[in-house]
């Protein structure tokens, strides 16, 4: 558990490392372009998000950073480190969470620990502090049908964080939650890149939670998918969760953004 | 069901049927129809006969040995062919083509293959029972959330792994159906193979009380017959409804 978290703390913000770097990246299914020629730099210990229209192939960049596709050319490097399929410096949560519904909660967090071969009391103590950890304690036992959305994605957030992966993959994690829990979601989100030490790549459709969570916002565009603008909101990051979506800064950049999507959306 | 007021528990019908049948015994209709007192009086003078406990030795050991060998060839059949496009391909017209296929004309090719034992009973047995239960466990894994698969290989799943912690259990709600399908048609296997390839087990029982007219032993038997098909159905629909909670949400 702690052979990667004593990484020494002097390369995270001011002249951060790139923990993922996407190297010329094309992916084409078929005859449609879904990315082309595509880079982009992820920073170490930092949250950058993909933010684009529907179908501008952020999932896709996602997956390939997964490893769950492979690019038609172009490479992916962790740490340095050229990726060819899934590795254990990465972890994916789901849009739809991707629990085993015939599973209790500790078993579901400690999935991840379970394909990797870790003894089950070992695990089953990792997966326990874990699910305290998203504030689900009580809920070991529990089955994913008797839990809330906002409830499984905690139990995916926490199978996620268990494996204690460099890097956390997130691919619309709060879409599928109501309004409210977002919210209370963006904040942890918040919390979580700021104690955790982890480098966040997120993918959202949604502006303001682009804005609200992101140290870099990478806006893809459609038709074939490239990286239009990057754009760090620097100015709103070291202010309290609650007072960013008051902040002017952060209204100037939904806008901004929102003025150069506005025109690929359909 | 409610009658005046009163939840009747279930199966409550069958004492009406019961009583028709009695009936229709006593009004001496037809000598295929002994009264049903009759019927069971001669089951229970039956059962404990040597002959009796060996037909059911025979028959059930017929009947399980085929189950068994559907059951492990016909899930993992199955859910091969779900995640292969190629085995499904291959395979799927033949599974289409037994599944329909009247089986009890195909018995006397076993016999010429396997010989006139227990042997081809089995496989005639098995025969019967294994086209639906791949079908279904074909049709699980084809329903399979993607994102489950996904995610076991984000983890770094082996493809074993997947196999028995995800693509099996996420099926199991459609194999555990399949296999409830494919023990009722196995319940007919066993006793059409007695019949037709040696005269063994129940099946010689009902050749030898049809034969010699005893009916009411016909009939008990049958009764015999019924009630351990339909007990065994009815644990395997019990375990069905115990994973159907998930079925829906996968």
């Amino acid at each position: 558990m702690s052979q990667i978290s004593d990484r020494p703390d002097s390369a995270s913000k001011p002249v951060p490392e790139n923990a993922v770097a996407a190297r010329n990246v094309s992916k084409n299914y078929g005859d449609v372009e879904a990315l082309r020629d595509l880079s982009l730099d992820f920073p170490r210990g930092q949250l950058t998000s993909l933010l684009g229209p529907s179908g501008c192939g952020k999932t896709t960049l996602l997956k390939i950073i997964a490893g769950l596709l492979e690019p038609s050319s172009g490479e992916i490097l962790v740490n340095g480190e050229l990726v060819d399929g899934p590795g254990p410096d990465r972890a994916f949560v789901f849009q739809d969470f991707a629990l085993l519904p015939w599973a209790s909660v500790i078993r579901n967090v400690a999935f991840g620990l379970e394909l990797r071969g870790v003894a089950k009391s070992e695990r089953e103590a990792i997966a326990e502090r874990y699910i305290k950890d998203v504030g689900l304690a009580g809920f070991e036992n529990s089955f994913p049908h008797e839990l809330s959305g906002g409830m499984r994605q905690r139990v995916g957030l926490a199978r996620a964080l268990s494996v204690d992966a460099q890097v956390l993959l997130m691919d619309e994690p709060f879409s599928a939650v109501d309004e409210q829990t977002r919210r209370k979601f963006q904040e942890d989100l918040l919390n979580l890149v700021a104690n955790e030490n982890k480098t966040f790549i997120f993918v959202t459709h949604s502006i303001e939670e682009a804005v609200y969570v992101s140290d870099q916002i990478a806006i893809l565009l459609p038709r074939p998918s490239r990286v239009s603008e990057i754009i760090r909101p620097s100015g709103i990051r070291g202010k309290g969760a609650d007072s960013i979506r008051r902040d002017p800064e952060y209204l100037d950049i939904v806008d901004r953004i929102w003025a150069s999507l506005r025109s690929y959306v359909e | 069901m409610k009658l005046f007021g009163y939840t009747l528990p279930g199966m409550s019908s069958l004492i009406l049927w019961g009583l028709l049948w009695e009936i229709v015994g006593r009004l001496d209709v037809t000598f295929f129809v002994p009264p049903l007192s009759e019927v069971v009086s001669t089951l229970i003078s039956v059962i404990g006969t040597p002959a009796f406990l060996k037909a059911l030795y025979e028959t059930a050991y017929a009947f399980f040995a085929g189950v068994f060998f559907a059951v492990f060839i016909g899930i993992p059949t199955g859910i091969l062919m779900g995640k292969s496009r190629l085995l499904d391909e291959l395979l799927l017209p033949w599974v289409n083509m037994f599944l329909s296929a009247p089986l009890t004309a195909l018995v006397p090719v076993l016999m010429v293959l396997f010989g006139f034992g227990m042997k081809a009973i089995i496989i005639t047995t098995t025969l019967f029972a294994i086209w639906i239960i791949i079908l279904n466990s074909r049709a699980g894994v084809l329903q399979i959330n993607r994102s489950l698969v996904e995610m076991a290989r984000s983890f770094g799943a082996s493809p074993l792994d997947a196999f028995f912690k995800i693509y099996f259990w996420a099926a199991l709600p459609e194999i555990l159906g399949g296999v409830r399908i494919g023990v009722i048609r196995a319940v007919k296997g066993v006793i059409i193979g007695q019949l037709l390839i040696s005269i063994v087990g129940f099946g010689a029982l009902f050749e030898l009380y049809a034969n010699n007219f005893l009916m009411s032993h016909f009939w008990a038997v049958l009764i015999v017959l019924f009630a351990l098909a339909f007990t065994i159905s009815e644990s395997l629909s019990y375990l069905e409804r115990r994973v159907s909670y998930y079925a829906a949400k996968r």
